[in-house]
């Protein structure tokens, strides 16, 4: 069977499985850190947007927009390349993890604004009438009705930032796919490769499939 | 004569609409006031800018208990003193019966949580759904969910109590439970202003009945004399319309 020791050749794949797990490693690893830093940036931005005072609102605004439009490759380039202009010079992990964090943020304070947004006014005079002070407000009573409501789309966030750290092989981080193709040339066989997506698909297939079960159950009658 | 609520020359406009114009009112301690007019005529505007959940016109002024309604530390302060019921009743969904009425007391009172436990209770057997207390609003009735709010703000043991159209989003059936706590209420000397339409209310309860029309004050008294014998002839066209409907 030609195909099967083309793109699944056994031997390859054992010889090349520990790299591949380093790599995935790494790209866990960097995953997670982006996606916390993302969660805790978007945060402090939704309230920025929400209730800062108009000059902190309107450089928040732009900041969302900027980073929601700049392609991600192009900032992580930028970032990589460009900042040791400037004297800047960030390790490829730092430079991967603020590139995604950046633009993660950016699509977090949305996901976060449009929750909060979506609770009722009622919920804020209730509240105030009680004498909570804002902060109470927000940390009692808001946010732990809108995480309900923005859990999906930041699951579904989480799982864009996860694929996404895959461009960081570009500038040089032996994350999942860079160990991938490495041992690609190593075996000058493109069974890493295969293996390689097969477990992206492997982490990611859970997660997708729990957004739409989600998505299912909040948009279900009677909750 | 300043009350213990003390309202001077209360205006607010939305753009060219003048919601409130020119409101004077003194509401006593352990006075009983209603509220009553035709929608639209400012009544709710008005109580909701006793506790500033509306802004109102930096020329106008309101104290309670001689502390003014301004912004800031001194309005969490008045926030504290007064409790508020709404129309639809604005219950924490997410929290049980019994947290809705702990969490303020525990935030802003800084009472332990046996204490505020402790409270709940008491104050859930009073309005008499003791019974419910580990169970979310979603799964009580319209009356119920009421009652839950008033001992709500029943737990921040407010001077005043303000009600914005307590009954008006309730099934018929229950206005009548909802009343029955709040008359025990007002037996218990609780300063009550509260904004109705239930006149058979105003007319037990209430120590003053104020008709409001179109932002200001038409008339106001006991109520036998503004229920049963209105001399301004805005209140006798309301009055009419209400109780022949």
């Amino acid at each position: 069977m030609d195909i099967f020791d083309t793109f699944l050749n056994a031997d390859v794949m054992r010889r090349t499985f520990p790299m591949l797990l380093q790599g995935l490693w790494i790209t866990l690893q960097l995953g997670a850190a982006s996606i916390v830093a993302g969660l805790v940036l978007g945060l402090g931005l939704a309230m920025a947007r929400l209730y800062g005072p108009a000059p902190v609102r309107f450089v928040t605004r732009l900041y969302i927009d900027i980073f929601r439009s700049i392609p991600l490759l192009v900032l992580l380039i930028i970032v990589y390349y460009a900042l040791p202009f400037v004297g800047l010079r960030l390790s490829p992990f730092l430079s991967a993890m603020s590139a995604l964090t950046l633009v993660s943020g950016a699509y977090t304070a949305e996901i976060f604004r449009a929750g909060i947004e979506a609770i009722p006014k009622g919920q804020f005079e209730a509240s105030a009438a009680l004498g909570l002070s804002g902060r109470q407000t927000m940390a009692d009573v808001i946010l732990p009705q809108a995480v309900r409501i923005v859990i999906p789309p930041l699951t579904n966030n989480s799982i864009n930032v996860v694929k996404d750290t895959a461009l960081a092989s570009v500038v040089a981080m032996p994350d999942l796919l860079k160990q991938a193709t490495q041992a690609q040339a190593l075996a000058a066989n493109p069974t890493p490769l295969i293996v390689a997506a097969a477990i992206y698909i492997a982490f990611l297939w859970p997660l997708v499939a729990l957004v739409s079960r989600m998505e299912r159950r909040f948009s279900a009658p009677g909750r | 004569m300043t009350g213990f609520v003390s309202i001077r020359n209360l205006r607010k406009s939305y753009g060219s609409f003048e919601a409130l114009r020119g409101i004077n009112l003194d509401v006593a301690k352990g006075e009983v006031v209603c509220i009553i007019g035709p929608s639209g005529s400012g009544k709710s505007t008005l109580i909701r800018c006793i506790n500033r959940l509306e802004g109102f016109d930096p020329t106008s002024e309101i104290r309670v208990d001689g502390t003014p309604v301004t912004t800031g530390r001194a309005l969490a302060k008045v926030r504290a003193e007064v409790g508020m019921v709404f129309q639809s009743f604005n219950l924490f969904p997410h929290l049980t019966v019994r947290e809705n009425v702990m969490l303020a007391p525990r935030r802003v009172r800084r009472t332990t949580r046996a204490d505020a436990a402790a409270q709940a209770d008491r104050l859930l057997d009073r309005v008499g759904i003791g019974d419910q207390a580990d169970k979310y609003p979603g799964h009580l009735s319209g009356g119920q969910q009421q009652r839950v709010a008033i001992a709500r703000a029943l737990a921040m043991e407010p001077q005043v109590m303000l009600f914005d159209e307590p009954t008006s989003a309730l099934d018929p059936e229950m206005v009548g439970e909802v009343l029955d706590v709040m008359r025990d209420l007002a037996r218990t000397g609780v300063t009550m202003i509260v904004v109705t339409h239930e006149m058979g209310f105003a007319s037990q309860v209430a120590d003053r009945v104020i008709f409001m029309d179109a932002g200001q004050i038409v008339e106001q008294g006991p109520p036998a004399q503004v229920l049963s014998d209105p001399q301004e002839p805005r209140t006798r066209n309301f009055l009419g319309a209400v109780l022949n409907h």
